[in-house]
């Protein structure tokens, strides 16, 4: 099957400040597949994240160097409206915000100019239905977001994600402060979201990343040391560095 | 688009109105220095500045603002001795010591008296205050510098109160735990290591309850009488350089020597002020830090 | 060890005793002006002219032109307080120019009143010709209100969780669409309860509208923005300094009605505030 690149990252350094945070980072994302992002923490997992949707502007001290590709266009030349909406993101905490689940998940296409009542009711029930959310709040819509429980929460921000209709999903460290059975939930949803969407998930879950993607890489200390298919990296990583962090002897 | 004109008219507004405070504050300094300038077109700024006789309809005038800085300094030092210790004291109470309900009627209280119109304080001291003083204290007149300075006293108490009490609770509690566990009593722990943790900002607060008494004009209109002479004692009549600009406008010429020296009197108390603040906001960042 | 404890009686005492004496004249001088005062209100004293050259009658010309020069403050300090407060928290970034606009707004709120009133005179009045009237002393009054309502925003606005903001953000919202829908709806009541209180201070104020508006003696109401309005402030300014023979159950009264003015006002922006608090959602 020939791999389709959806987003090419050439030599990318970030900084903070002085402080560099990302190291020449050079990598190929595909279409469609699940890519994993392990690493101890403070490698720059987030930041590499945050830097494909720009989210790292929003901090005055950020600048970068290197080029971001997205379908072949540099990501610099498009809109942090449109760029934002094309690659969505769920944070490591459940944030929600103070509204209804309904205008929650409607947030974003009213942001977007969606308009007309039956078309954003639609959109927002395909999402919460794709976020495996709907079955559980199809009767209480109205209800506060925050009353939820957080594992609900985190599908609840996955659903407002889809309701823009991305094509890119980026994970934080999602699954950090849940249980076992909402984590086993949104594990389920990225796997069914796979079809439509280009996912990468960063993870402090060797576990995960090993059940979930479908190719990962190794970040450590603002470098990625290497990137492979995910029974590679697990089985025989190339790197000393990888082989010591993922059997624990670091972390 | 039309949602783009719309945010773009919006966004421009929100940037301007940025500046907006920076263009009042030069707009008040030029229009303060334009009309001084025209003073000291025709009258000396040495004259102005030292002079010790401030006689403005006298032939020729004299626009000295020794004797008026000086009753705006005895009033302000009189104020000063009273609302710093009783400030600092009652923040204290406030913080440390007060249980939670008497604290939050004590707030309450003093932000009561913070929202007390300064004409009613100086209503207070003509009725009741400067007669009081009068006839204790066996003066010619009540209305001196003294009952300016009781009653100034009291309208800088809320802010020295509340800024050094917002800089004793800002005091981190891992300072007071520490000095617990080595066996303080809760005294010695507010004395030994709260206040002089809290001391920049309650410094801060000081200087900000100078700078309110120092511009504060209807109390000392009212009750310290309208001597405009250099004065030997506090409880003796005099004038602050406030004063003078809110009594004598009104008698003036628009455009005369007299109308330009009010505004440099302006000016010198926009100059105090501002050196005053500066100094109250480089005290208040550092306890941010 | 009990030496030490004697010692914090001691101290605690003498603190306490300097709280009292700031608290008991607070009390004091409320009971002292409404006792005094209480007699001569009545529906006629709020509702009537002043009569006998201020003698007798009612305050009514005052109240009037007291509530109108509230409103006029707040027309023109209100939106340029809170657009400009919304510039400095979501807009502005970290560097020398925002520095310089804090510490003006720092430097405004340190204007002794008299000088806004020199400069409310000399640009209001005379420059831009509008004389004394009501458009000149709302507008110096305005500019003297900017530093609270600027104040009270921005806290209200840093007080709203950062996650509301990068959410939206992550959305793909511009800037503009993150303030209106995300942070200003939940930063209103802090706007409210400053607006309020910095309204409080304006009515109570003199020296700016010495020069800019307050006339002496106006029984009839205000026709218009340019003309001459009575105050309450400087009603009894004038009444307790300049009018021989004033009978002091009408300058108490006065008294009373303005600080049950200002009272009012902070007591809604009290109630504004723990209304809101109940309502959180965050």
């Amino acid at each position: 099957m020939v791999e389709q690149t959806i987003i090419k990252v050439a030599d990318l350094n970030s900084y903070f400040g002085p402080l560099q945070v990302l190291k020449k980072i050079n990598l190929e994302i595909y279409r469609n597949e699940i890519l994993g992002i392990i690493g101890p923490a403070n490698s720059g997992k987030t930041t590499f994240l945050r830097a494909l949707n720009r989210l790292n502007n929003l901090n005055d001290t950020y600048s970068q160097t290197g080029e971001i590709l997205f379908e072949g266009r540099d990501i610099s030349g498009i809109s942090d409206s449109i760029l934002r909406k094309k690659i969505g993101i769920i944070f490591a905490l459940p944030q929600v915000l103070p509204m209804s689940i309904y205008n929650n998940v409607a947030y974003g296409p009213k942001v977007h100019d969606v308009t007309g009542k039956k078309v954003v009711s639609e959109i927002v029930e395909n999402a919460l239905k794709k976020a495996y959310l709907w079955d559980e709040v199809k009767d209480r819509l109205d209800l506060p977001a925050p009353r939820l429980s957080g594992g609900q929460q985190q599908r609840l921000c996955i659903a407002r994600t889809l309701a823009v209709e991305p094509e890119i999903i980026l994970y934080d460290e999602p699954c950090s402060g849940l249980d076992p059975i909402s984590t086993a939930k949104i594990e389920d949803a990225m796997q069914q979201l796979k079809e439509d969407y280009t996912q990468i998930l960063v993870t402090n879950n060797t576990k995960q990343a090993s059940r979930v993607s479908e190719r990962c890489g190794f970040f450590l200390m603002g470098e990625m040391v290497e990137i492979s298919e995910t029974g590679a990296l697990f089985t025989h990583p190339r790197d000393e560095r990888t082989d010591d962090y993922i059997s624990g002897r670091f972390g | 688009m039309h949602k783009r004109i719309s945010e773009y008219i919006i966004e421009t507004c929100i940037r301007l109105s940025g500046l907006v405070v920076i263009a009042f504050v030069f707009l008040i300094f030029l229009f303060l220095l334009k009309d001084s300038l025209s003073l000291f077109g025709v009258y000396p700024v040495n004259g102005f500045l030292l002079g010790i006789h401030w006689l403005p309809i006298s032939e020729p005038p004299k626009f000295g603002i020794i004797p008026l800085f000086l009753g705006s300094l005895y009033v302000t030092f009189g104020a000063i001795l009273i609302c710093v210790p009783l400030g600092i004291a009652s923040a204290m109470f406030i913080a440390e010591v007060a249980p939670p309900s008497l604290k939050h009627i004590l707030k309450s209280l003093v932000e009561i008296l913070a929202s007390i119109p300064s004409v009613v304080l100086g209503f207070i001291g003509i009725i009741w205050l400067g007669p009081f003083l009068k006839t204790t204290f066996h003066l010619t007149t009540g209305m001196c510098g003294l009952t300016g300075s009781l009653l100034l006293a009291f309208m800088a108490l809320p802010t020295i109160i509340s800024i050094s009490e917002d800089a004793l609770v800002g005091v981190p509690k891992s300072f007071k735990e520490a000095a617990y566990g080595l066996g303080a009593t809760r005294w010695q722990a507010l004395w030994r290591i709260i206040l002089p943790s809290a001391s920049s900002g309650i410094f801060a607060g000081v200087m900000l309850g100078i700078g309110r008494v120092i511009g504060e004009t209807m109390v000392v209109m009212m009750v310290t009488g309208n001597s405009p002479i250099i004065p030997t004692s506090i409880l003796q009549p005099l004038r602050t350089l406030t004063a003078t600009i809110a009594g004598e406008m009104g008698e003036t010429v628009s455009g005369s020597e007299h109308y330009f020296a009010l505004f440099a009197v302006g000016l010198v108390l926009f100059i105090i002020t501002f050196i005053i603040n500066f100094l109250a906001e480089l005290f208040l960042q550092r306890t941010r830090r | 060890m009990s030496t030490a404890r004697g010692r914090q009686k001691a101290a605690f005492f003498i603190l306490g005793f300097a709280t009292l004496l700031v608290v008991l004249p607070i009390i004091l001088t409320i009971l002292y002006i409404v006792k005094n005062g209480f007699s001569a209100i009545s529906w006629e004293f709020i509702a009537q002219s002043p009569r006998n050259g201020m003698r007798q009658g009612g305050i009514f010309p005052a109240i009037v032109g007291t509530i109108v020069l509230i409103i006029g403050t707040m027309i023109f300090s209100l939106p340029l307080g809170i657009l400009s407060a919304i510039y400095l928290v979501e807009y502005a970034k970290d560097n020398a120019f925002t520095r310089l606009i804090k510490l003006s707004v720092v430097n405004l709120s340190g204007i002794p009143s008299i000088v806004y009133g020199l400069f409310g005179f000399t640009l209001f009045v005379l420059f831009l010709r509008l004389g004394t009237s009501i458009l000149a002393g709302a507008l110096t009054l305005s500019i003297m209100s900017l530093p609270v309502i600027i104040t009270a925003t921005k806290e209200a606005l840093e007080a709203v969780p950062y996650s509301f903001r990068e959410i939206s953000f992550s959305l793909g919202a511009t800037r503009w669409q993150t303030v209106r829908y995300c942070v200003l709806p939940y930063a209103i009541p802090g706007i409210l309860t400053g607006t309020v209180l910095s309204l409080s201070r304006a009515a109570g104020e003199t020296a700016p509208i010495l020069f800019t508006v307050a006339a002496f003696y106006l029984p009839r109401l205000p026709r218009s923005v340019f003309d001459q309005v009575m105050a309450l402030p400087y009603h009894l300014y004038v009444i307790s300094t300049q009018v021989p023979n004033m009978p002091t159950s009408i300058s108490f009264a006065t008294a009373v009605v303005l600080i049950a003015l200002v009272f009012l006002m902070n007591l809604v922006s009290i109630l504004l505030r723990a209304h809101f608090r109940k309502k959180k959602q965050w």
